[in-house]
């Protein structure tokens, strides 16, 4: 079973008397495990896909399969239910909330589960320790380096058991030794099993990724399959004057 | 989940301290304004109806008016138009009376041992004390006995027994007024002073008949004549009925032709007293009115931070609807910090609202009473506000979409 499935995907915005086709119907199938890449110039509607595929709004035709389910056409609260159970975004700007303890940040989707505040905090620590900051859990978000920062963003995101994760440019804001720990990370939880789509309109970035799916007005343009790059061999390779962040 | 609401709003609410601390200010300061105003006009209210009390309520007294002799009219109490059989008739004919007592007074030197003191003398009939709501501090009150057989004996009031006697007992002492020797069978309970400032407990009571025998003296004209008629309506009757049923009467017993003033006074004192109550109850909703105006003026003081704290944290918003908050959460959340803020500005408020209302009875001498029922409304009302004023700003951050508050910058 795909854990996303779309079948005919459109989204459309009224825009004062204009109707924007943002998407015009795209068909596409990930499996368990893999590692997407999402591609396109502004405009292309990868965007708006990763919104319909997070779950944060509802197309406007077309069928989407999430983990077997089908979530086209929910309602705001059964959205934010699925969103809260399957899914764990990653985003460019890490949306941290200020002057909240790293450990706290991770919690926050649980708090929305419902559930123990003693296991809450016992899965907060080992995601915190996934990602390296075990030692960083009371640290806030402005003691933390960027890199950091997005990394408690993916503890964050990894707490619920997701189905999939959704990276919307999770290196944009991030330097280039940075991003390629960044990525060498999300490569790492790849491997063992996590299905992450990133959106990116990097292609060195989205070389890290074993599925290229290229979007240009509104469709699917390209869906190609190859060799990722190992994010790790790369951070090697890397002088380490790069590493000043 | 409602604990954990409140974790989050309270976690919210310490993110920004001095923030919180200002908005709490408007209702610390509103609560604690309608406390100390309302305990200040309670404490008016309250003197009121301890006077009204001292008096004896449904209290009517008949005085002696003037009488026109000829075309010269003469002032209030010149001439003795009423008498004992007056006070007789009233309590035989009108129904709706509990107790009547006529008396007559006048001022008199009396000694007791060395000591002497000028007091104010009452001949009274044994109705008085009912008539009066007098009780009796020690001893026995004045008898029929002591009426019908005008014996000497003397009931002191709580200051002329203090001039008099300090603080030994003056029951079975002998006194002597005007050079008569009295037996002292009493001591009244205290009165205070009447509105005017007159103390009543300044006074001597002695049988009405021994009064105009020995001391007083009765008056030429009519022996049978008193200084006033105090007259006890039954409870729960119509004061004005009652009086008026007392001025029918006496017109006619007077033979008062229709054209002809009434030659007496009559002073419906309760309701003189009543009025003032009113007027001070007037005043305590007067001023908790006031003082409620800043306390809405905290309401808006919260609306006001609620509205910029949904703005300033939107993308916090949208980040929780990301990770699964739903509209409910997102509005519990803030009606909830607004709630916190208003409640806990309410404790602090209602422990000023204590303090200070202690404090104007202790610096300014007024008297005050604490209102549990204010301390009561004013908290609940601090909690309605900020649902009130918290609901608006809550919904809108409900009602964020997901997408667009990510966005927002």
């Amino acid at each position: 079973m795909p854990i996303i499935a779309t079948e005919g995907l459109a989204k459309d915005y009224r825009l004062g008397p204009h109707t924007v086709h943002a998407l015009r119907g795209v068909s596409v199938t990930l499996e368990r495990g893999e590692f997407v890449a999402v591609m396109g110039p502004s405009g292309s509607g990868k965007s708006t896909l990763m919104n319909l595929l997070g779950c944060l709004d509802r197309p406007t035709a077309g069928r989407y399969w999430l983990d077997g389910e089908d979530v086209a056409q929910l309602s705001r609260d059964q959205l934010a239910t699925v969103r809260n159970a399957k899914i764990g975004f990653v985003f460019q700007q890490f949306n941290l909330l200020p002057r909240t303890s790293a450990i706290e940040n991770v919690e926050l989707p649980l708090l929305y589960a419902g559930g123990n505040p003693r296991t809450r905090r016992e899965r907060a620590r080992a995601r915190l320790d996934e990602v390296g900051l075990a030692q960083r859990e009371h640290h806030h978000p402005s003691q933390l380096s960027g890199g950091q920062q997005q990394r408690v963003a993916i503890a964050r995101a990894l707490v619920n058991d997701p189905a999939v994760i959704l990276a919307d440019e999770p290196t944009g804001n991030l330097d280039t030794r940075t991003s390629a720990e960044i990525m060498a990370l999300l490569q790492r939880l790849n491997r063992g099993g996590l299905t992450i789509v990133l959106v990116t309109h990097e292609p060195d970035i989205a070389a890290f990724a074993g599925r290229r799916l290229v979007f240009r007005d509104g469709r699917l343009t390209s869906d190609e399959r190859g060799s990722a790059e190992d994010a790790a061999a790369v951070l090697a390779s890397l002088p380490e004057e790069e590493a000043i962040v | 989940m409602v604990f954990q609401t409140l974790r989050i709003a309270l976690r919210s609410l310490r993110v920004n301290k001095l923030r919180t601390a200002l908005t709490m200010l408007g209702i610390m300061i509103g609560v604690g304004a309608v406390i100390a105003m309302v305990s200040v006009g309670t404490g008016a209210q309250a003197r009121v109806a301890e006077q009204i009390q001292s008096l004896g309520s449904n209290l009517i007294i008949v005085l002696p008016g003037s009488r026109n002799s000829a075309g010269l009219r003469l002032g209030q109490g010149s001439q003795v138009t009423i008498t004992e059989d007056d006070a007789a008739a009233i309590g035989r004919e009108i129904p709706l009376v509990q107790a009547v007592a006529p008396s007559s007074r006048g001022n008199a030197q009396v000694v007791y041992g060395n000591l002497n003191w000028s007091t104010n003398i009452t001949g009274v009939t044994s109705d008085f004390f009912e008539a009066r709501d007098w009780a009796i501090y020690s001893g026995r009150p004045i008898l029929r006995e002591d009426t019908d057989g005008a014996t000497k004996v003397a009931l002191l009031g709580q200051t002329a027994a203090l001039n008099l006697f300090g603080d030994s007992d003056p029951v079975g002492e002998i006194i002597r007024i005007k050079k008569v020797p009295f037996t002292v069978v009493g001591v009244l309970t205290r009165k205070g002073q009447t509105t005017w400032g007159q103390d009543q407990d300044d006074v001597i009571v002695i049988p009405l008949s021994t009064a105009k025998k020995k001391v007083l003296g009765a008056s030429q004209a009519n022996s049978r004549s008193v200084h006033s008629i105090s007259i006890k309506v039954l409870p729960g009757e119509d004061m004005s009925e009652a009086e008026a049923q007392v001025r029918t009467l006496l017109r006619d017993r007077h033979r008062l032709q229709p054209y002809q003033e009434d030659d007496f006074w009559i002073r419906n004192l309760a309701e003189v007293l009543q009025t003032q109550e009113e007027t001070s109850a007037v005043l305590t909703y007067l001023l908790a009115a006031i003082a409620s105006v800043s306390l809405l003026v905290g309401g808006i003081g919260i609306m006001n931070i609620m509205l910029v704290s949904v703005t300033e944290r939107t993308r916090e918003i949208g980040l929780r609807m990301a990770v699964g908050a739903r509209g409910r959460d997102i509005l519990t959340q803030f009606l909830v910090e607004a709630v916190t803020l208003s409640l806990i500005g309410g404790i602090i408020g209602i422990v000023l609202g204590i303090g200070s209302s202690n404090a104007i009875s202790y610096f300014a001498e007024w008297h005050t009473v604490l209102a549990p029922g204010a301390v009561v409304l004013a908290f609940g009302f601090a909690a309605a506000i900020g649902i009130f004023f918290g609901f608006y700003p809550a919904r809108k951050a409900s009602r964020l979409d997901p997408i667009e508050a990510l966005r927002y910058e």
